[in-house]
């Protein structure tokens, strides 16, 4: 069975399946406009005022499933049209105040915002409260609630507000495509660019017309995938990629133990450090705090330091990243990156490419997916980083005591940062992962469970190879 | 320069492809080879069911951990 969290993701998953079908059969153009009445057939609306609206939506959708809009620069998109301009009220009294003697709400307000009507009712002047919750947190009856809406609550740094049409907006300088917004909008009015279209262009054109082989395309797949295609056993995802035209399936992991003994040696060397794995929480450092930058460990993420390897070792073969991640996407475009991987997917648009394909991944032969070690696999979920970093000043003989702070979800990484910005960090190396239990809980997982980091944990004693140096020996 | 490429993909790699790596490395310093012969991995060449993969100037050989000194007598020290 297929599992989405919810059903936007399952409706997002529908249009993404139907882009990829029509792209397999060269007909993505001809059929394009299509798509939106394939998708809400009939004339009940079900998630809209009319069907009308909700093929109108869909349309948007399909355009970014193509890419989107080429002259916005940001992965992360807002559909306007989609988005149901939620109350931005910010705090409010709601019915179920009593209207009772201790006022502890207009004791405690420090702007002088809250007074009452002659029903001894609380009301809230908006244009002194400064939202800082204080009244809702003393309410012996939570009468007091926030109005925020979901997309400005999943952004902790603070980068949505509402346009002149009160739809939500994006300030493309602030974001860093963590991809908080999209997986929380219940509306699923904020989406991440797709590139499944180009991904498919790249597994067709790797076959001449004979059949032969024109180039190679691998995969590398993120150690959080342990975690997803739970009906399915991860063999048989191997398999089923390979089906879909990759020559072979390499783990991310692997980078992830090159970078490992790099960043070991680096934090040695340097002293203080931030890792360089997660590329919002890179960005973040570089949009929000860049007198820190220096700190920025010089690794490449194991996604880019892999990649190199295998287009250095194999001239003319194409990479494409598949993961949990939206803010990998952008970081393939950055001018660095750019050159070793041709193009990302997340999980949510690899469910899709299958069953484009109508692969039935549990019916498939197991493949073997091994290439890394337990340390490796492990960095999908928070504290992995730094437990692997630990053992690669181990097994180099670094004499040099780490310190972590491991951060998950950005708001513990700001935390963290501004500590080091003030000089008062207990720590020399923050590992800083911007979603919530680390890579497990990306915005572009199919599954975000209880049981993920479990998961990744057998996963990771499942390697073949125990140490870090076994497993990249290998590469010399 | 003699080039000997193994495959280092995820099915050669459990047959012991670290293994093969490593007894190259090994026989390539003990016959002081190092300057004639450039030692590479690959990901997959497609030949699963015979790794582990290995190319000797781009000719194909089914190697075992255990075959390594055998395969480079033969093999490689004729090459070079």
């Amino acid at each position: 069975m297929r599992k989405f969290d919810t059903k936007v993701q399952h409706l997002k998953y529908k249009v993404l399946r139907e882009v990829a079908r029509l792209a397999w059969e060269d007909r993505l153009l001809e059929n394009l406009m299509d798509v939106p009445k394939t998708i809400v057939p009939g004339n009940v609306p079900t998630t809209r005022c009319c069907v009308y609206k909700e093929r109108a939506i869909v349309g948007e959708r399909v355009k970014i499933a193509m890419g989107g809009d080429s002259h916005n620069p940001n992965i992360i998109e807002v559909i306007e049209i989609a988005c149901d301009e939620c109350p931005v009220g910010g705090y409010e009294v709601t019915n179920a105040c009593r209207g009772c003697l201790a006022n502890r709400c207009e004791d405690v307000c420090r702007f002088g915002a809250i007074s009452f009507d002659s029903n001894h009712v609380a009301h809230i002047d908006k244009s002194k409260c400064k939202e800082c919750g204080a009244c809702a947190k003393v309410c012996p009856f939570t009468a007091i609630v926030s109005r925020k809406r979901p997309c400005q609550n999943a952004c902790k740094i603070k980068a949505i507000s509402m346009n002149e049409h009160k739809a939500a907006a994006i300030d493309n300088d602030k974001c860093i495509q963590c991809g908080a917004c999209v997986y929380q909008c219940p509306f699923g009015a904020i989406m991440d660019k797709s590139f499944i279209v180009n991904a498919i262009d790249i597994l067709k054109k790797s076959k001449n017309q004979d059949g032969s082989e024109n180039y190679k395309v691998y995969a590398i797949v993120a150690p959080s995938i342990s975690s997803q295609f739970s009906y399915a056993k991860l063999g048989q995802v191997v398999t089923g990629l390979k089906t879909l035209g990759f020559r072979d399936v390499i783990e991310a992991a692997l980078g992830a133990d090159m970078v490992a003994l790099e960043e070991a040696k680096e934090l040695s060397e340097k002293g203080l450090l931030t890792s360089s794995c997660c590329p919002a929480f890179v960005r973040y450092i570089k949009t929000a705090f860049p007198n820190l930058v220096e700190h920025i460990s010089h690794n490449m993420s194991p996604m880019a330091v892999l990649a190199k390897y295998i287009k250095e070792t194999t001239p003319g073969a194409k990479v494409i990243f598949i993961g949990p991640c939206t803010a990998k996407k952008a970081e393939a475009q950055l001018e660095s990156v750019k050159p070793y991987v041709d193009t990302v997917l997340t999980f949510e648009e690899l469910q899709a490419l299958f069953d484009s394909r109508d692969l039935d991944l549990a019916s498939l032969e197991e493949g073997v997916l091994d290439n890394a070690s337990y340390f490796g696999r492990i960095f999908a979920r928070s504290g992995g980083l730094t437990d692997a970093a630990a053992q690669a000043m181990k097994e180099q003989n670094i004499d040099f005591e780490i310190k972590p702070v491991v951060c998950d979800g950005i708001e513990a990484c700001r935390m963290a940062l501004l500590k080091l910005n003030k000089g008062v960090l207990d720590g020399n190396f923050i590992e800083g992962m911007a979603c919530i239990g680390g890579c497990i809980g990306g915005a572009g997982c199919l599954t975000h469970g209880e049981k993920n980091k479990a998961e990744v944990d057998k996963y990771g004693r499942e390697a073949f190879e125990k140490t870090i140096g076994d497993a990249v020996s290998l590469l010399k | 320069m003699i080039k000997i490429t193994v495959c280092i993909g995820s099915s050669c790699h459990i047959k012991g492809s670290r293994q093969v790596v490593e007894g190259l490395q090994n026989l390539i310093a003990e016959y002081n080879l190092g300057g004639k012969i450039e030692l590479g991995g690959t990901f997959c060449m497609g030949k699963c069911q015979q790794g582990v993969c290995v190319t000797v100037n781009d000719e194909f050989y089914s190697v075992t951990p255990d075959g390594v000194k055998e395969f480079f007598e033969t093999a490689v020290l004729e090459k070079v």
